[in-house]
């Protein structure tokens, strides 16, 4: 599996370590619900965080502004910044094509769409890069061993995505993330529908990515933020309320609040 | 909802007590305990299931009857005429000669015109309704198309007559034909009298469109909001979200309609044959008159005085039917076809 790790597309960035967000005073809005609340932090690069919290505490909300996903939901506004590198992504000028491309998201419900397994994965790079068929099938083979899929799908890459598990088809989505090359990965709750064996490669499948990406992960299984993440970030009500390293926050919280929430008293 | 309740008003009051979920059960030959309450479920299930059955069962049956009477009634004419009823262009019901071939090209060609022209634009309109459009203004819009496909044909006839014509005769006509330079081409010569296969494919057009148009809304806005997801959460813009993710993933359902459409384009009657100019000739020429056969049957139907004029009409609704039905086939096997995993 070390081999699955070479991307064959060479990263642009690889020399310098990108994918650092910084989050200043960040609020959003559904129309007249505010759904964040001043949230400040930084999220370090190469390294898991998690968000974790009770339902409509707006962690997935917070994750969806990471890729202004949020945006196209009438009624939608915000403030404060978030900047990806350095750069304000919510910016004049800012391209939120390009800043898709380098900030993948995978979504609770795996949604490949309904074509071949191949199309799927190569979707991303066909509309952003066209790269000619030689490239197009190395990053397609690459994108695949790096979401550990390669082996279970290369000799049925033109079969329908759909006929895959559901496990497996979480992972082409993971895959077809990938293939775009992005920084970040945003996993909203990417294993909370999967049978513990699928949601256990996911989850080898996250350690293994962080070596080259930083990842954020929305999820309500307290043990698996306690597994897989480095950092933590404790939502409630809207609100940032408490943020550090994993084994830290879950093992002596500064918060009351984080400590009745991860001792299982609310959420 | 029906099943579960049928058992209640059989069963005895204990068997009442049983979870909802036995009852399914009840079917299956691995009977639970409880004999009343079963025999019960079992005979309501039987009378229940036949009689949707019996229901479903009519349409397939009325189709074939139809299809019998028709092509019975129609038989003395196919026989007499042979291969001749769909090629010849004579119809000369005076001297006893029939064929159907210009009714039979006019209801192919003013489809085709009316779906070329009619699918994009309904196309065009539902992705906006569905994907772009603010929703103070989708429902009145979606509303006012749904209303186009309520106007009675018999109004479009007289829009046509009184509108679209002189439109065509005096200034469309002319423009394709001379400005253009059209005229060179054998499908925009002759004469622009008004009435025409033109006129027809036209008008057609405005009538299919509202079928097409709310069947794409319906299957574009049951598009799941994952698949949008999924493509700009890629880096794609709104449009290569819904080129690339959006119709791809509803095109069965676009075809589908696209079909409705055509099925009513092939069988519509008092609307075409008030502007195609009812003239048993074929021509090339988009601008000259020409029949279908839903306007011819309805033309002659009450002036056919002898069985063979009689039995060529009939020859000719079997015609069309068989038609619709095999254009239907097709249209089917194609959504069945693309309808799979394949880009």
């Amino acid at each position: 599996m070390s081999a699955a790790l070479q991307p064959a597309a060479p990263a642009p960035t690889a020399t310098t370590v990108t994918g650092r967000i910084d989050v200043e005073h960040f609020d959003f809005w559904y129309g007249k619900t505010q759904a964040l609340h001043d949230i400040t932090l930084s999220i370090a690069p190469r390294a898991v965080t998690a968000l974790i919290g009770p339902s409509g505490c707006g962690k997935s909300t917070f994750l969806r502004s990471i890729n202004r996903l949020n945006e196209l939901i009438p009624g939608a506004r915000r403030s404060g910044e978030i900047r990806l590198d350095g750069e304000n992504i919510y910016q004049k000028g800012m391209d939120v094509v390009t800043l898709r491309q380098r900030v993948g998201m995978v979504f609770q419900r795996w949604n490949p769409f309904p074509k071949s397994i191949y199309d799927n994965v190569a979707y991303g790079p066909r509309i952003n890069a066209q790269p000619n068929r030689v490239d197009l099938d190395a990053i397609v083979e690459s994108a695949l061993r790096r979401a550990a899929l390669w082996d279970e799908v290369k000799d049925r890459l033109r079969d329908s995505a759909l006929a895959l598990s559901g496990g497996q088809q979480q992972r082409l989505c993971i895959a077809r993330a990938l293939a775009n090359d992005p920084e970040v990965l945003l996993l909203d709750e990417p294993a909370s529908a999967l049978d513990p064996i699928a949601t256990q490669k996911v989850e080898e499948l996250v350690y293994e990515l962080k070596r080259d990406l930083t990842i954020v992960i929305v999820t309500h299984n307290l043990q698996q933020a306690a597994r897989i993440s480095d950092r933590t970030a404790f939502f409630y009500l809207g609100k940032l309320i408490e943020m550090g390293d994993t084994q830290r926050l879950f093992t002596s919280p500064r918060e009351e609040r984080t400590e009745a929430y991860i001792t299982g008293r609310f959420g | 909802m029906q099943t579960p309740s049928l058992p209640a008003t059989v069963t005895t009051p204990e068997s009442r007590t049983l979870p909802t979920l036995a009852t399914p059960l009840a079917g299956s030959p691995a009977a639970p305990p409880s004999r009343v309450s079963i025999e019960g479920t079992v005979v309501a299930d039987r009378v229940y299931r036949a009689a949707i059955f019996g229901f479903a069962l009519c349409v397939p049956i009325l189709l074939l009857l139809i299809f019998v009477e028709v092509g019975v009634a129609g038989w003395p004419a196919l026989r007499q005429f042979g291969f001749g009823f769909l090629t010849s262009s004579t119809w000369d019901p005076v001297a006893g000669q029939f064929g159907a071939a210009p009714a039979i090209a006019g209801t192919i060609i003013t489809s085709i015109i009316a779906l070329v022209i009619a699918t994009p634009l309904a196309l065009g309109g539902a992705i906006f309704l569905s994907d772009f459009a603010p929703s103070w203004v989708r429902q009145p819009l979606a509303f006012l198309i749904d209303l186009l496909a309520a106007v009675p044909s018999v109004v479009y006839g007289l829009w046509g007559v009184f509108f679209l014509l002189p439109l065509l005769r005096e200034d469309v006509m002319p423009f394709l034909r001379d400005t253009l330079h059209l005229g060179a081409t054998p499908f925009f010569r002759g004469p622009a009298y008004g009435p025409s296969v033109l006129a027809a494919g036209l008008i057609l057009s405005i009538m299919v469109l509202p079928y097409i148009a709310a069947v794409s809304r319906e299957v574009l806005m049951a598009v799941p909001r994952s698949q949008r997801e999924a493509a700009l959460a890629l880096g794609a813009t709104r449009w290569e979200t819904i080129t690339g993710a959006v119709i791809p993933f509803a095109r069965s359902g676009i075809i589908g309609g696209v079909i409705l459409g055509l099925g009513r384009a092939l069988g519509e009657t008092m609307a075409v044959t008030m502007v195609i100019g009812n003239r048993h000739e074929l021509s090339a020429s988009l601008f000259a008159p020409g029949y279908t056969m839903a306007s011819l049957i309805a033309n002659e139907f009450s002036e056919a005085t002898n069985d063979v004029h009689l039995s060529a009409l009939m020859a000719v609704g079997f015609v069309l039917l068989l038609i619709t039905l095999v254009v239907n086939g097709i249209a089917r096997w194609l959504v069945w076809q693309t309808g799979g995993s394949r880009s």
